[in-house]
């Protein structure tokens, strides 16, 4: 079961600030897709090793080399505020 | 001769014997957008610029997930709204290399979350083959582009099903390689342990053709892997006599409209006349495909979509008065304008999935069942060639009736999601119409980095049935 409060609460983890309406039909939605996922719970997975994803690969290194990179402008172009060469935010403190 | 109808490699072939030129292959195509995209709606936006047509210059229309340099892309999204890259995508460059012609963005669900393509914040596109249906999803600009002959070649991207499932709705070829063949660089992140690049064309040879384009292995891509690309067309000659196929039983069980059933099993005739072998055989934890595919892929999401704060690229949103600090709120602001409600629904799935208390009993276990998914297709590849089934268990469905119904639409992948689950490819090809002339996919699975193994299957069948030689009217 999921609560409205969980929903809220996951919702300020995600950072999205949902309206009250969006709430409840969340809590709704989520309740059904949950409901339906327990499913699951009927498979005994003891001594099942977890697969992250399909490859056999453990930590990929590359040359430690230069190459070029993007320019800094190049990066910062996309951005609604900048300034200084730096992305500019709200106030973090008030 | 209307050229935007032909093939990839009918128009090669004009080309090469100098019957036609570069350039009135992109002014048909571009005028049979002009004519019927405002019904398809299959483009969210056309790319006007005219670049010097190389040795491929074929119009090929472009998911808008995939970064391209100097032209927008949103990923269907409000929130990448009056995005630019400022590097292309590896398939991108590929293809610019190649001198394919990228005539536009084509329509997909929001972050390529849906199955309908009604999840793009652009507006929903139109299923050729009747216009009051979906497309399919979440690649249903790009098939119903190419069912359209408003490209001659599409990009699509698979994570669940997203490439099959509206070639399958939109009578057209399309392919989900196996993880890892092609880059995902440059591609807009959903879940990155199941995302994969693919072809959608309109027949299996242009289907191949494209694949030798955007295949190999990518130092940018540290999950592209390093095997040789070959010819895949080389596989097109072959037949299919005494390959062993299986029939798994868990895609023929409730649920299954009975004229996919029918056309599926005539496929099986055809290629049974050919000289295929095919046995029934088993995927017993099939039925637990959608929910531990829903657990894994919202999770990934949630972490993905966690780059989307107004900050460094994208639209931004303040807060009318503070609730928690002006960053933090222009966060939530931001996110909540700019994400559609899908989207919503999953990162907070995931959100819930991943987080502490949960993280055991959903994440962990999804990833464990993941491997008894990924088991079940390792023992049978074992003695098998390939397995053959529906790609979906309905034809096109109608424009907004599952839109209210999560989990109806989700259920529309159970076929599909399984192969992203374990990273083996699959191919959907046409293999008939309904009696509301809806068209049927076939799905083929094979061995990771098999693709030659479906081409070669698809081809034979496609000989056979010449299916795709259809058109929709519009």
């Amino acid at each position: 079961m999921i609560s409205e409060k969980d929903v809220k609460h996951v919702a300020s983890l995600a950072r999205i600030h949902l309206k009250d309406q969006e709430i409840g039909r969340l809590t709704k939605d989520l309740e059904k897709i949950l409901d339906y996922i327990h499913k699951l719970n009927t498979l005994d997975v003891s001594g099942v090793q977890p697969t992250g994803h399909v490859l056999p690969l453990k930590n990929v290194y590359r040359k430690d080399a230069v190459r070029p990179s993007l320019a800094q402008q190049e990066v910062l172009k996309m951005s609604v505020e900048q300034q200084d060469g730096f992305f500019k935010v709200p106030k973090v403190i008030e | 001769m209307e050229l935007h109808a032909l093939t990839a490699h009918e128009l090669l072939g004009l080309i090469q014997e100098k019957k036609i030129a570069p350039k009135e292959i992109l002014d048909a195509v571009r005028e049979r957008i002009q004519t019927i995209d405002k019904d398809v709606k299959a483009y969210i936006r056309l790319n006007e610029s005219r670049p010097d047509p190389g040795p491929c210059p074929i119009p090929i229309g472009i998911k808008d997930n995939m970064c391209m340099v100097d032209q927008e892309t949103t990923c269907g999204s409000h929130i990448l709204e009056g995005f630019k890259a400022p590097y292309d995508a590896t398939v991108i460059d590929k293809l610019k290399r190649s001198g394919a012609m990228l005539i536009g963005n084509t329509n997909m669900d929001e972050f390529a979350m849906g199955s309908s393509t009604e999840n793009s914040f652009f507006g929903a596109t139109r299923n050729p083959w009747g216009l009051d249906r979906v497309p399919g999803g979440s690649s249903g600009g790009s098939a119903a582009a190419v069912a359209a002959d408003e490209a001659i070649w599409a990009i699509g991207s698979d994570t669940g099903g997203s490439i099959r499932q509206p070639a399958s709705f939109c009578g057209v070829v399309g392919l989900k390689p196996t993880y890892g063949r092609v880059s995902r660089y440059g591609l807009i992140a959903f879940a990155s342990s199941l995302d994969q690049i693919g072809p959608i064309a309109k027949d299996v040879t242009d289907c191949a053709l494209l694949l030798n384009i955007i295949a190999g292995y990518d130092n940018l891509d540290s999950t592209s892997v390093d095997l040789p690309v070959p010819d895949y067309t080389k596989a097109l000659k072959k037949d299919v006599k005494g390959l062993k196929i299986g029939i798994p039983k868990e895609y023929f069980v409730e649920g299954l409209d009975p004229q996919v059933k029918d056309a599926v099993r005539a496929a099986v005739k055809v290629l049974e006349d050919k000289g295929a072998r095919f046995e029934d055989v088993s995927l017993p934890h099939t039925e637990y495909g959608i929910a531990t595919y829903y657990i894994i892929a919202t999770s990934e999401a949630s972490s993905n979509l966690a780059r989307y704060d107004g900050v460094q690229y994208g639209i931004r949103e303040l807060a009318q008065k503070v609730r928690k600090s002006p960053l933090l709120d222009m966060y939530d602001e931001t996110r909540d304008i700019g994400f559609g409600p899908e989207v919503k629904r999953r990162i907070m799935l995931g959100t819930y999935s991943l987080s502490s208390g949960y993280y055991d009993a959903y994440y962990l276990k999804g990833l464990k069942v993941r491997t008894l998914i990924k088991n079940d297709f390792d023992k049978l590849f074992k003695d098998f060639d390939a397995l053959i089934g529906p790609t979906s268990p309905t034809t096109a469905f109608k424009i907004g009736d599952r839109v209210n119904d999560p989990l109806s639409m989700y259920l529309s992948d159970i076929y599909t999601v399984s192969a992203n689950l374990s990273g083996i490819p699959a191919l959907s090809v046409p293999c008939g119409f309904s009696k509301e002339k809806l068209p049927i996919g076939l799905q083929i699975m094979a061995k990771p980095f098999d693709e030659e193994m479906l081409f070669r299957i698809a081809y034979a069948y496609e000989q056979s049935a010449q299916w795709h030689k259809q058109k929709p009217k519009l």
